[in-house]
């Protein structure tokens, strides 16, 4: 009798628990149903787009032009564009990053690390219209005076400052890396007298490799899929090009550039937006996933 | 004779390969200094640009053709009720995803599914999210280019972010005190509410604010569902067509004229003010926050 009273309300509590857990279960898969979800729209409307044009016209051309009237869908000019940009930021953002990486981990005191981590924070955090902003009306500017032939809208200012909008990421995902090298091996190179660099150079980076590696992966593919700065700065002329002071066009941009016009959505014209955006989103994913693999099984070695 | 050099050489070696280090940490130092000088010009640029242009009629005009008389009226509205219906919906599901990976969820193929996806989805552009809305939200449940199309889109795309800094959160949480609550007959729902959940609540606040700071940013993915730059009327519901604080800015940056330019300085001086605040507020929240463990 006395433990039936007592049991009630256990018994309530754990019935309380499966209900909650249940329910917890089922919201933790909005996250699935939400890949799902852009799979499916990708490729339903994808799959409609190359019913009308072939694969060979979309991997095989070299003209990028469906919004006029003598239509061309060759993707190389958009891809072109894009890793034109990437290149540009990744030439800014990785030595850089990895500089400031090793800079706080290695040199800096608790006190001034404690200042750099969250101004390299603001950075990360400015909106990225900010950046696009600063890139034409600041940078551009200085770049025709440098170099008069510049266009308004070019390759080089917006890759630029998207090198410096993705610095935060490499410099924060690299120092974590160079932080999880365990510090016996700092030990063992200073007592074998190494000087700190050579500690660096030749111990540190080397161990934390792989983890270095999944930062500028990921970088690459944030550099890739980032949009405004290249929709504001970089132009809308998608060409196969390697004149960084030129107008190009990205993948991004280009979505952008349909998305504000007037073309009718049931269009084909509009469609080019998710065969473009699949594109996309495979380009980013395989380096996610790259990405990912490599972050974690650097994480199994040192645990 | 042979001994003496050999030190003197040593020496010298030795000189050499510490200056080339000093050389070296001198660059690493020149990284970060260039990467603040950056972010010290842009907000300089920006502040000189824009700062004629901070006047009262910018926050109660409408968007306008002429620049002296065009506002932020309706995309501070927008933004403003796009935070609010954003925040309803992607706080308690991130919340409660973060709980049920880190606390309840057994080492199962699913649940590696899980995270392996969330890790994926933190790093999708957000213009995919954008043509999922466009998709999903504005095309297939109907909602056209409304308000609440816009905040569900923006909804899935910081929620891989709110999970994650609440997971981190959760496990910074030390095991004895989940351990001492069990011990004492408490159920996993009854350690979560009561201890665990008490513990993180800060570092979950922390990684919110930074998601709301992102979603306030945020530009690509509502160009992409289709909200509009010109509205010239006050929002009256979720389902009203709308426009955002950066969607307004991005049209005057893109706008030919200087006095454009200049408002859109203005717009970005407000819109960083909103962004900035929230960063600071987390990274002070997220500090205090060491300094109590």
């Amino acid at each position: 009798m006395t433990s039936l009273i007592h049991d009630l309300p256990a018994r309530k509590a754990r019935s309380t628990d499966t209900f909650v857990r249940g329910v917890l279960f089922i919201v933790s898969l909005i996250s699935i149903l939400t890949t799902i979800g852009i799979v499916f729209v990708l490729l339903q409307e994808t799959l409609y787009f190359f019913s009308e044009v072939s694969l060979a016209q979309f991997f095989l051309d070299t003209r990028w032009t469906p919004l006029f009237v003598s239509r061309r869908f060759g993707i190389w000019p958009l891809v072109n564009g894009t890793l034109l940009v990437s290149f540009i930021a990744l030439l800014v953002a990785l030595p850089l990053g990895l500089l400031a990486a090793i800079f706080m981990s290695e040199y800096a005191s608790p006190g001034v690390r404690g200042w750099l981590k969250p101004t390299l924070e603001i950075l990360a955090g400015i909106p990225t219209v900010v950046y696009g902003y600063f890139a034409l009306n600041f940078v551009t500017p200085w770049l025709q005076k440098i170099f008069p032939q510049t266009q308004i809208f070019n390759a080089l200012s917006a890759g630029l400052v998207m090198g410096f909008m993705i610095l935060p990421l490499v410099a924060s995902l690299s120092e974590d890396a160079i932080a999880s090298v365990p510090y016996s091996l700092r030990e063992a190179a200073y007592s074998l007298g190494a000087t700190r660099w050579e500690t660096v150079t030749q111990v540190l980076i080397p161990a934390a490799f792989s983890g270095i590696t999944a930062a500028f992966i990921l970088a690459f593919s944030r550099a890739v899929g980032e949009t405004m700065i290249v929709a504001i700065a970089a132009g809308q002329q998608p060409k196969l090009t390697l004149n960084v002071l030129e107008s190009i066009e990205t993948m991004t941009a280009y979505i952008v550039q349909v998305s504000l016009g007037d073309t009718p959505q049931q269009s084909l014209a509009f469609r080019t937006i998710f065969a473009v955006g699949m594109m996309l989103f495979l380009m980013t994913l395989i380096m996610n996933l790259l990405s990912y693999y490599i972050a974690r099984r650097v994480r199994e070695v040192y645990q | 004779m042979s001994t003496a050099n050999l030190f003197s050489e040593n020496a010298e070696h030795l000189r050499r390969r510490h200056l080339k280090g000093a050389l070296l940490a001198g660059l690493a130092f020149l990284a970060i200094l260039l990467a603040i000088i950056v972010l010290v010009t842009l907000l300089i640029d920006v502040f000189v640009d824009g700062l004629p242009w901070l006047r009262p009629q910018l926050f109660t005009n409408f968007p306008s053709r002429f620049p002296e008389k065009a506002g932020l009226r309706s995309a501070l509205q927008g933004s403003f009720w796009l935070m609010i219906l954003t925040a309803l919906m992607a706080i308690p599901v991130g919340i409660a995803s973060a709980v049920y990976l880190e606390e309840y969820a057994p080492q199962t193929a699913l649940t590696r599914w899980i995270e392996i996806n969330i890790s994926n989805l933190a790093g999708v552009p957000s213009i995919i999210y954008g043509l999922l809305g466009l998709g999903l939200f504005v095309r297939g449940l109907g909602l056209g280019r409304s308000l609440l199309a816009g905040a569900l889109t923006m909804s899935l795309l910081i929620l891989p972010i709110i999970i994650v800094a609440s997971r981190e959160a959760l496990r910074a949480v030390p095991p004895s005190l989940r351990e001492a609550a069990i011990a004492l007959g408490a159920t996993p729902w009854q350690v979560i509410r009561d201890h665990t959940l008490q513990y993180a609540m800060s570092g979950i606040l922390t990684g919110i604010i930074l998601a709301m700071s992102r979603a306030v940013g945020e530009t690509a993915p509502l160009i992409t569902i289709g909200a509009l730059t010109y509205i010239a009327f006050d929002l009256r519901g979720p389902l009203d067509i709308f426009t955002v604080l950066p969607i307004q800015i991005f049209n005057w940056v893109s706008l030919p004229q200087k006095e454009f330019q200049r408002l859109a300085a203005a717009g970005i001086i407000v819109l960083l003010g909103f962004t900035l605040l929230m960063n600071a507020l987390a990274i002070f929240l997220r500090n205090r926050l060491r300094q109590r463990w």
